[in-house]
């Protein structure tokens, strides 16, 4: 997978808590048996005013001229909670996102966003209205997202975020963790001698 | 130093140190149809194999009829995952109990019912409610299929270590009072994100004089509140559930085994990052009434208002939920009705959860307007309650009594609802649109769900007899 460095692009601010896995992409799509096509069911039932996605919803924050090809989405408290589903971030990344800022994500979403090269980042509720408020006053307002330094950008202000070192380290080379693994095949061998009998 | 189970745990499984995160080694892996089929694409085009078929174990659940074994019942997507699941097990060499097999079922009921879980074990599957396992002592969380991948080339995941959270349950839980009720008291409690960077481990009296099945239920919606895992420390309970199973360890080996569990127990000193305390005494039915299980309240209370809520957070959630439930603020529970009623899904399908849903449904019938369904969790659970003439009393009762599977827990298959109807569900979501577009779901335990569909509406169950 191609590498994360920096990124700066316009943001969709989608101004809600508690957005889970069944709301960025519904059950019905999960029939799929690969992992290309999602984007067009991103957010089904709050984008799509019929069940055939013919008729967007206007009223969805998605859905505006103004907030079109942009990057970078904006949420809020718990985002991603729910399901264990990778569609979700499948659906994320096909749209076109490649950063997520919010004010926390679910455990099990933030893992596979980390295996999808898409980028969550966690900043202070404080940090989040700044930065909502102004893209919300002025949809072309860029935001800068730089890996290596650990920061979010937006107009004047600088914001630091958290991530593990591993996390950082794949993200910026897009490694293949599983390959990385595989590198500890000795290990894993030596572990497999010590496992009681009564787990075999 | 002083450790908890959880830590333990974590101990036995160290592969490796790679960075500040570690290797840790996967005991038993569960695999169905929805999450499997990219990681197997996957390995795949890398040309890698799985390495341990034989702590893999496969079912088929979530896209599957409720009404038909026909494997093209719900038509040709799901057909084809169905497929793709079976030739990816077959190539792999991993054993599949598909439809209509004996051993067939939810993949988090089927997972104890064969002992194929067992204390200090770590269990992953690329489902969230694999948390349920945490019942036995065993350290299972939910993970994606890049994970899924993961664990099928290397048998470890790349963790980070959890905070730990002590849920300490005291006293006794009053007649009608179940185990779903205590989880979603918790979940209303610390909050739907509450328990987020957490393992949380449940203890107290209350807990410990729970069945099996009733520890399963409450470790199945940790993630409901946001945790990695729950866990139950093992005791007698436990062993005489695992003892004789398809398999549980026997002889010399299992009597080793169980020495061995014994000492999994958090020590008496250690040290958890949070302690939450709950009195059982004090929990009454429970039903939820927004649209995430931590918006909940007791049977004989009200509907909130968004302003008895201090965060901003929470009111504005409650705002968005009290809109799309259509409540009213000050309404009393009782008060609501429903039009289905589905008693199933990972978190009460086993058979002491329709044993309580059958006492209540024996005395009475389904509402006239009311659609209301039985789901076992597994094909063993459906004929032990056949043997047992539980479908009969639900059928005399005007239930429609149905194949194992998810079903309308999230609606894969043809099991869904239609906008605007209100559930009375036994499932583990009430999330906008989960059992159908613009469907309305009500959280309850498996008897205050038969009692909503006798009356049509919320009853507090603790009036029933045998309730």
């Amino acid at each position: 997978m191609a590498g994360f460095e920096k990124l700066t692009s316009n943001a969709v601010p989608l101004d809600s808590a508690n957005v889970d896995t069944d709301q960025i992409i519904p059950k019905q799509f999960l029939t799929a048996v690969t992992r290309a096509g999602f984007g067009k069911h991103l957010f089904h039932d709050w984008r799509y005013l019929d069940l055939h996605e013919q008729e967007p919803n206007p009223e969805f924050v998605l859905n505006k001229p103004q907030h079109q090809g942009a990057e970078i989405l904006l949420a809020r408290e718990n985002f991603g909670c729910g399901s264990s589903r990778e569609h979700a971030p499948w659906s994320l990344t096909d749209y076109g996102f490649k950063a997520i800022i919010a004010n926390s994500f679910a455990d099990i979403f933030y893992g596979n966003c980390m295996n999808n090269q898409l980028l969550p980042i966690a900043l202070s509720s404080e940090q989040m209205d700044a930065i909502f408020s102004a893209v919300e006053s002025d949809a072309n307002t860029q935001i800068c997202v730089d890996l290596k330094q650990q920061t979010v950008t937006c107009g004047d202000a600088t914001f630091n975020f958290e991530i593990a070192e591993h996390h950082k380290h794949n993200m910026i080379l897009g490694l293949d963790t599983i390959g990385q693994t595989m590198q500890s095949g000795d290990a894993i061998d030596q572990y497999e001698t010590t496992i009681s009998d009564w787990y075999q | 130093m002083a450790q908890t189970m959880y830590e333990k745990i974590w101990q036995r499984h160290l592969v490796d140190q790679i960075g500040e995160d570690v290797l840790l080694y996967i005991d038993r892996h569960l695999i169905h149809e929805v999450t499997s089929p990219q990681a197997f694409s996957g390995l795949q085009e890398k040309g890698r194999k799985v390495r341990r078929p034989d702590k893999t174990f496969a079912t088929m659940d979530h896209s599957i009829s409720t009404r038909s074994l026909a494997i093209d019942a719900c038509g040709p997507a799901n057909q084809l995952q169905l497929q793709t699941l079976m030739k990816n097990c077959e190539e792999n060499n991993i054993q599949l109990f598909p439809i209509g097999h004996e051993k067939q079922g939810i993949v988090h009921v089927i997972g104890p019912e064969l002992g194929l879980i067992l204390p200090g074990m770590t269990v992953v599957c690329g489902d969230s409610h694999t948390a349920t396992h945490g019942a036995f002592g065993a350290l299972a969380f939910g993970i994606g299929t890049s994970q899924v991948e993961h664990v099928l080339a290397t048998q470890t995941l790349k963790q980070g270590k959890a905070k730990t959270m002590l849920v300490n349950v005291s006293g006794k839980l009053a007649n009608g009072v179940t185990a779903k009720d205590i989880i979603l008291a918790i979940i209303g409690k610390i909050g739907h994100a509450g328990a987020t960077g957490y393992v949380i481990e449940y203890a107290g009296s209350a807990i410990e004089a729970l069945s099996m099945e009733e520890r399963m239920t409450i470790c199945n919606m940790s993630i409901e509140a946001g945790a990695k895992a729950g866990l139950v420390a093992p005791d007698q309970t436990t062993f005489d559930y695992i003892e004789g199973r398809e398999f549980a360890p026997t002889g010399e080996t299992w009597e080793k085994a169980v020495e061995d569990w014994k000492t999994l127990v958090s020590d008496a000193n250690a040290e958890f990052d949070t302690v939450v305390e709950l009195n059982g005494n004090d929990i009454a039915p429970q039903v939820t009434w927004g649209t995430n299980p931590g918006q909940v309240a007791a049977i004989d209370q009200t509907v909130p208002s968004p302003t008895d809520f201090n965060d901003h957070v929470e009111q504005g959630s409650a705002e968005k939920a009290l809109t799309y439930m259509d409540l009213q603020p000050g309404q009393a529970i009782s008060d609501i009705t429903v039009n289905n009623v589905f008693i199933g899904s990972c978190t009460n399908s086993r058979i002491e959860d329709l044993r309580s849903a059958a006492a209540i449904a024996k005395q009475g019938k389904v509402a006239d307007n009311v659609t209301a369904i039985v789901v076992p969790g597994s094909a063993k659970v459906k004929l032990q309650a056949e043997q047992e003439q539980l479908d009969k009393i639900f059928i005399e009762a005007g239930f429609e009594w149905r194949l194992p599977g998810c079903s309308m827990c999230l609606g894969m298959n043809d099991d869904i609802l239609k906008p605007g109807d209100r559930c009375a569900s036994t499932s583990n979501r009430n999330f906008e649109g989960r059992q159908g577009r613009g469907a309305r779901t009500h959280l309850v335990s498996p008897a205050m769900a038969a009692a909503a569909a006798l009356n049509g509406r919320f009853v507090d169950v603790r009036k029933f007899e045998d309730a």
